[in-house]
């Protein structure tokens, strides 16, 4: 009974589906100018051209995001904590985290690539680096953590009390409370939000292309204004395409297995 | 029994642990109203109340898990106050047991009981795990350690909390109704854990709703209202013959609802001379 009705709904799904991709497909292709947008943007000689150099400049994306997560992840963390912290005496910090997340959540990305990445070395201070590579992903950093650290703090705050008491009824202090009880109970929860951020972060190394980094996008451009022709970008959104919608069906599965262990639990 | 008491108070020994004139507030409300409360050696004191009279604040103030308005806290004769810097250690010299288990899910058993010992007490892993072992086994939870407590019933859960309160060796243990969210048929299992505590002459202050057990196992019981102890004596005195009409109103409804085989055994008391021997 309960298979049969699921067959006929997955008959049904596939069904509207191809009926509305098929009339999707027909107005776009019967439009007046469609073998114009076709030739512009889905040429397939621009994209076996434009393969190969899109996709290794797509190394400089990997190389941006993959350090700039390595970062990330513990220093998201350590303003997650500095702005959980409740004593007094380290109020300063909490004051400082808490306006730096505001500040970097609250900027647009794009501003605060443009500000840091050509503000700062334009101060010629010695012994800053000029490369835009760096600059890329200290701000990317900078962003990301801000973000990262909120995900942290809700996961922290998503456990419950009565496990920090029972940690600090056995005599340990607020911070190895925290280490050993709070944080590692919070990070399982962190995960799927977690990967949700890293996704985020992975399409916006796209953006540095405004600094002079030539990634994918930045590559692509130049391959666009050499032949006039679009085709060079959508090989680019492709190969995002085939790195993220892996990583976003993973935080799907994720997520839910995370919803049936808090229905099936005990606690 | 007698005797024990008696010795204790001419040797002059400064109690286990002691409470003087706390008080506790929530907003303006007077939750503890100048608690008086003392516990000798190998004592084991039952705190009993209707609900919302105050106990678990009672046990929470003098764990140092909370601050207090007014009195003092004293344990082995030293003032200690959830103020003091060194609150965390004198934390480790008092154990209590939640209503809730408050078990920590990521950890196994074993690693629940010795998390304390390793990074509170600072053993090494292996004396930390060797201690934990030990208790566990005496526990009768030995083939548990290596499970996750979800895995675990709820008496199970419960003994493991009570392991793990132990495994700092504290002098005093507080224990807060731990079975009153067990199902019926696994209170049992955990007042028999708590009865052999008490033979072995662990200090205890017990809040418990089971009036057969705190007859039982309890050297004194102490009838706590609107967060003022009203009454406290021996149970004989205290179930037998209570003194205060607000005492004799609560055992009263206690009794209306509860089944009349809650009513205690002389049989089973946990003799108090047994205990004093060891
Ligand atoms: N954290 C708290 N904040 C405010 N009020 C509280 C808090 N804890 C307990 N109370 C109040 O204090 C009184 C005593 O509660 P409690 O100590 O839990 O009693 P008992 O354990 O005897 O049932 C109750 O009126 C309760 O509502
Ligand atoms: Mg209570």
């Amino acid at each position: 009974m309960a298979t049969g009705s699921a067959r006929k709904g997955l008959l049904v799904a596939t069904l509207s589906t191809l009926v509305v991709a098929a009339l999707v497909a027909y107005t776009i292709g019967s439009s007046p100018a469609w073998p114009e947008v076709q030739k512009a943007f889905f040429d397939g000689r621009y994209f076996s051209t434009s393969l190969p150099k899109v996709a290794g400049a797509f190394f400089i994306n990997v190389q941006l995001f993959v350090l700039a997560e390595l970062l990330i992840l513990p220093i998201g963390l350590l303003i997650a904590l500095a702005r959980s912290i409740t004593a007094p005496a380290l109020a300063p910090l909490r004051i400082f985290a808490t306006i730096y997340v505001d500040f970097f959540r609250g900027v647009p990305s794009i501003l605060i690539i443009y500000v840091l990445g050509f503000g700062v070395p334009a101060l010629q201070i010695d012994g800053i680096p000029k490369e835009p590579f760096f600059w890329a992903l200290v701000t990317l950093v900078l962003i990301y953590s801000a973000y990262v650290s909120e995900v942290y703090r809700a996961g922290i705050e998503s456990i419950h009390p009565s496990q920090e008491r029972a940690a600090r009824a056995l005599g340990l202090t607020r911070v190895q409370a925290l280490r050993y009880v709070v944080v590692p109970q919070a990070m399982r929860r962190v995960i799927p939000p977690l990967l949700n951020d890293f996704i985020g972060l992975q399409k916006d190394t796209a953006l540095v292309s405004i600094l002079g980094v030539v990634e994918t996008f930045k590559q692509a451009q130049i391959l666009k204004a050499a032949s006039f022709n679009f085709t060079p970008l959508m090989t680019t959104a492709l190969i995002f395409l085939i790195i993220t919608i892996p990583m976003t069906r993973l935080v799907d599965r994720l997520a839910a297995k995370d919803r049936n262990a808090q229905l099936g639990g005990t606690r | 029994m007698a005797t024990a008491k008696r010795s204790a108070r001419t040797l002059k020994v400064a109690p286990v642990l002691e409470l003087k004139g706390m008080k506790k507030r929530y907003g303006g409300k007077l939750v503890l109203d100048g608690i008086n409360l003392s516990l000798a050696e190998h004592e084991v004191v039952c705190l009993i109340g209707a609900s919302g009279s105050g106990k678990s604040t009672l046990l929470r103030c003098a764990d140092l898990l909370e601050p207090i308005d007014a009195g003092q806290i004293s344990l082995e004769g030293e003032r200690v106050a959830f103020e003091d810097r060194s609150a965390d250690a004198t934390r480790r010299r008092l154990g209590i047991v939640f209503q809730g288990f408050n078990l920590f899910p990521h950890l196994t058993v074993l690693e629940n009981v010795a998390l304390a010992p390793r990074v509170a007490l600072g053993l090494i892993p292996a004396a930390a795990e060797r201690r934990a072992k030990e208790l566990l086994k005496s526990l009768g939870l030995a083939e548990k350690a290596r499970e996750y407590p979800d895995r675990l019933s709820g008496g199970q859960q419960q003994r493991v909390a009570i392991a793990r309160a132990l495994a700092t060796e504290p002098k005093v243990l507080l224990l807060d109704e731990i079975t009153s969210a067990l199902d019926p048929v696994l209170v049992a299992e955990v007042l028999e854990t708590l009865r052999s505590l008490a033979l072995s002459g662990m200090t205890m202050l017990i809040a418990t709703h089971e009036m057969a057990f705190a007859a039982d196992v309890a050297d004194r019981i102490c009838y706590l209202e609107d967060g003022r102890l009203i009454e406290e004596g021996t149970p004989e005195k205290i179930f037998g013959a209570p003194h205060d009409p607000r005492t004799k109103e609560f055992l009263r409804r206690v009794r209306a609802i509860s089944a009349p085989g809650a009513k205690r055994r002389a049989g089973t008391r946990v003799k108090r001379t047994v205990r004093a021997k060891r």
